[in-house]
């Protein structure tokens, strides 16, 4: 299961180039990642949203593997509905191969519309792997503001004006809300870690039930940044403790990837357009803010890793028990 | 054949135990409930294999169902009214990615106020969605056309989703004499589904639901209605194949003591029931009165529907929705456009909103107003309401 590069680069590629996502967009990365991590043939669906446009556009696809979408809000819906097929398809013996299924989204389609179609289709237990692609706001439609969008961010629709500073709540946590399913995977990750990312896709494929990793992504255009920087910021964002890497798997919390020394979220801040405002002096009580809810969230799921630990069960069964 | 007693509901269960389909995605909601609940008896008994897929929503129902049939599996779901409603968004999906999914709709009327029993206005406000849409009067077209439905929409020149509508509780949940097919009998009618392309076939990867800019959409939805036109021929073959095996035959339409008729009236699903006595009452008062039940709703089967009517001097509408703010209802605008350019007085009727019953009273009535419209030599300017408080 190690993820070398040296096996990666003899795998086919099952993405291809020429897809009209923006320079210095991670999602293409993240699919890229994703669909060479997988074992055995998959099956993708997508909700509405950047990657399904600048992917398949009629007549061109830039997939190499079986791709569908049908709707903004049903991404895990449609998805439960292809691994029901499939169940039933081999029942019948029409089929007698294994194939995974991933569905996917970005944060609109996932925090937002697609929520009760997510939380219907994890509550199921279907054999499916959902990943959300969150890059903080709806960018397909020019950026506005989403329930991921962290407080303070300028969207179209969270703008920055003489009463206002930017989005005025702080962001959903998508993840808790997902571990809150009981279900047997759940995992943070971000594609500038892609061994990280690719393993815990390998984790989830390999998992006999739902499955939910929340992936960083960054829009150049959204948080205004160098597209050079991509990998950068989304390393920040981890260095800073504001997307923790870690994973949840039946019960056992994990934290992957825990920083030498936590930089202070204002670094990750200045690199972005999106939340200049936020230097201003008057607006220091909102950064303070961000960085109180960020080694809030950091301190509690160190506890919940060191709670889990302790709770753990024996290491299995003692020399008695095996026959 | 098996003759037994059975609802709506229970009959077209029966139909969907017997096709037996791959994928069943289902959400509870009044007065489709019961298809359901008799269905997954049969899931819990294994008398069928599919996988029943219970969604947390109709939307979801018809996007799981969706999923289901483009990886190249039988896929059905079932809803009313506010389900109907949800789903609008994919009824559209679903035919636009040409999806043979068979969906049973048992009509109810549309919020607000909020009602649970029978019209036709959830069906009627989604008659443009690109579903195949036949209508039953009965228990027994219920089941009949729900069996039809899947070799319909599977056949390779359609390849579109069908809609069976029965009316709520009226037939859903009123038990009649129901004549069932034996189990192979179905299974040979229908035959197994071969998908031509599907999203499980891993070593020919397809991409499905693409984004069609201005060089490519309007062909996609030209070939669409092309599809939907194309179902008449195959509508008609069904239905003599499966005249053949029942003894039962269904066209697009059922012309009822039609040939000598001066007055007409044409109705869809369960008022027919109630017309057909009417008719036979009114003939044996000598009158010269015939009925008109449509079955298939879309694609509309103008042509032979201005060929039955045209020679008839009065013919009054009934609808069971209201095409708000237009006088007359849908079908009614259907039937004045299938007899454009005809010397036929045409009359609208509206009645039975939110399960208001259509009294044979209230079908004397309008074949009375049809009377005096054929002694004035003009109908109504305006809709007519029956059985409504003034």
């Amino acid at each position: 299961m190690a993820i070398r590069l040296k096996d990666l680069s003899a795998k086919p590629d099952l993405f291809s180039s020429g897809h009209r996502a923006c320079p210095g967009c991670s999602a293409p990365t993240m699919i890229r990642q994703m669909l060479l991590a997988a074992d055995c043939p998959v099956v993708v669906s997508s909700a509405t949203g950047c990657m399904e446009v600048v992917t398949t556009i009629y007549p061109y696809t830039a997939w190499r593997v079986p791709f569908i979408h049908s709707a903004f809000e049903n991404s895990a819906a449609t998805c439960s509905g292809i691994e029901a097929a499939y169940r039933a398809l081999k029942k019948r013996g029409k089929i007698n191969r294994e194939i995974r299924f991933i569905a996917m989204g970005g944060d609109g389609g996932t925090y937002d519309i697609g929520f009760q179609s997510l939380s219907g289709a994890m509550e199921r237990g279907h054999r499916m792997l959902y990943i959300c692609y969150d890059n903080e706001a709806y960018m397909n439609t020019g950026i506005q503001r989403s329930s991921s969008t962290p407080l303070g961010a300028l969207t179209s629709t969270s703008q920055v004006g003489k009463v206002a500073w930017g989005k005025q709540q702080p962001r959903k946590d998508l993840t808790a809300c997902m571990i809150a399913h009981n279900i047997p995977y759940v995992a943070q990750a971000s594609p500038h870690n892609f061994r990280d990312f690719m393993t815990k896709v390998q984790k989830a494929l390999a998992t006999d039930g739902a499955t939910f990793i929340n992936v960083f992504s960054t829009c150049p255009r959204g948080w205004q940044f160098k597209t050079e920087d991509t990998m950068d910021i989304l390393k920040l964002a981890v260095e800073t403790c504001f997307w923790p890497l870690y994973e949840v798997e039946n019960d056992k919390w994990t934290v992957n990837y825990k920083p030498k020394q936590k930089v202070p979220l204002i670094e990750w801040l200045k690199l972005q357009g999106r939340f200049k405002h936020l230097l201003r002096p008057e607006n220091e009580p909102v950064v303070a803010r961000l960085q109180r809810d960020v080694d809030r969230a950091w301190e509690e799921l160190l506890k919940r890793e060191a709670d889990s630990k302790a709770a753990a069960p024996a290491p299995a069964a003692g020399p008695e028990e095996k026959k | 054949m098996t003759r037994t007693a059975l609802t709506g509901n229970d009959a077209v269960a029966e139909a969907l135990r017997q096709v037996n389909p791959d994928v069943a995605a289902v959400y509870p909601i009044t007065p489709q409930t019961e298809m359901m609940h008799r269905f997954a008896e049969f899931v819990a008994d294994g008398l069928v294999e599919t996988e029943f897929v219970t969604v947390e929503s109709e939307h979801s129902a018809l996007s799981a169902t969706i999923g289901a049939s483009a990886a190249g599996s039988r896929a059905v779901t079932a809803t009313s009214s506010q389900g109907l409603a949800l789903m609008w968004e994919m009824l559209h999906i679903a035919s636009g990615l040409r999806l043979p999914i068979v969906m049973p709709v048992v009509n109810r009327a549309l919020s607000a106020p909020i009602n649970i029993h029978c019209d036709h206005s959830d069906t009627m406000y989604s008659r443009d969605s690109g579903w195949i849409q036949i209508f039953s009067e009965n228990s027994q077209e219920a089941y009949d056309n729900t069996i039809q439905a899947f070799r319909i929409a599977e056949h390779m020149s359609v390849r579109l989703p069908v809609m069976v509508t029965l009316d709520g509780f009226i037939i859903s949940h009123t038990m009649e004499t129901v004549d069932l097919l034996e189990d192979d009998e179905v299974r040979k009618f229908v035959g197994d589904f071969e998908a031509e392309y599907s999203l499980l076939d891993v070593d020919h990867p397809i991409t499905v639901g693409s984004l069609f800019l201005p060089d490519y959409y309007f062909e996609a939805k030209r070939q669409e209605h092309e599809a939907l036109i194309n179902s008449f021929a195959v509508i008609e073959e069904v239905g003599k194949l499966y005249g053949e095996l029942s003894g039962r035959k269904s066209g697009f339409f059922e012309a009822y003591r039609l040939d000598d008729a001066q007055l007409a009236l044409v109705v869809m699903g369960s008022a027919a029931g109630t017309a057909t006595e009417v008719v036979d009452e009114l003939r044996g008062e000598g009158k010269p009165v015939g009925l008109l039940k449509i079955r298939l709703y879309r694609p509309f089967p103008t042509a032979s529907i201005t060929k039955v009517l045209a020679r008839i001097p009065v013919v009054g509408v009934l609808d069971r929705a209201i095409a708000f703010g237009l006088e007359g209802g849908p079908v009614y605008h259907d039937v004045r456009s299938a007899l454009y350019g005809q010397t036929t007085i045409l009359q609208s009727f509206i009645a039975g909103l939110g399960g208001r019953d259509i009294t044979p009273g209230h079908i004397r009535t309008m074949f009375d107003i049809l009377a005096d419209a054929k002694k004035r030599g003009k109908a109504d300017d305006k809709t007519r309401f029956i059985g409504v408080r003034e």
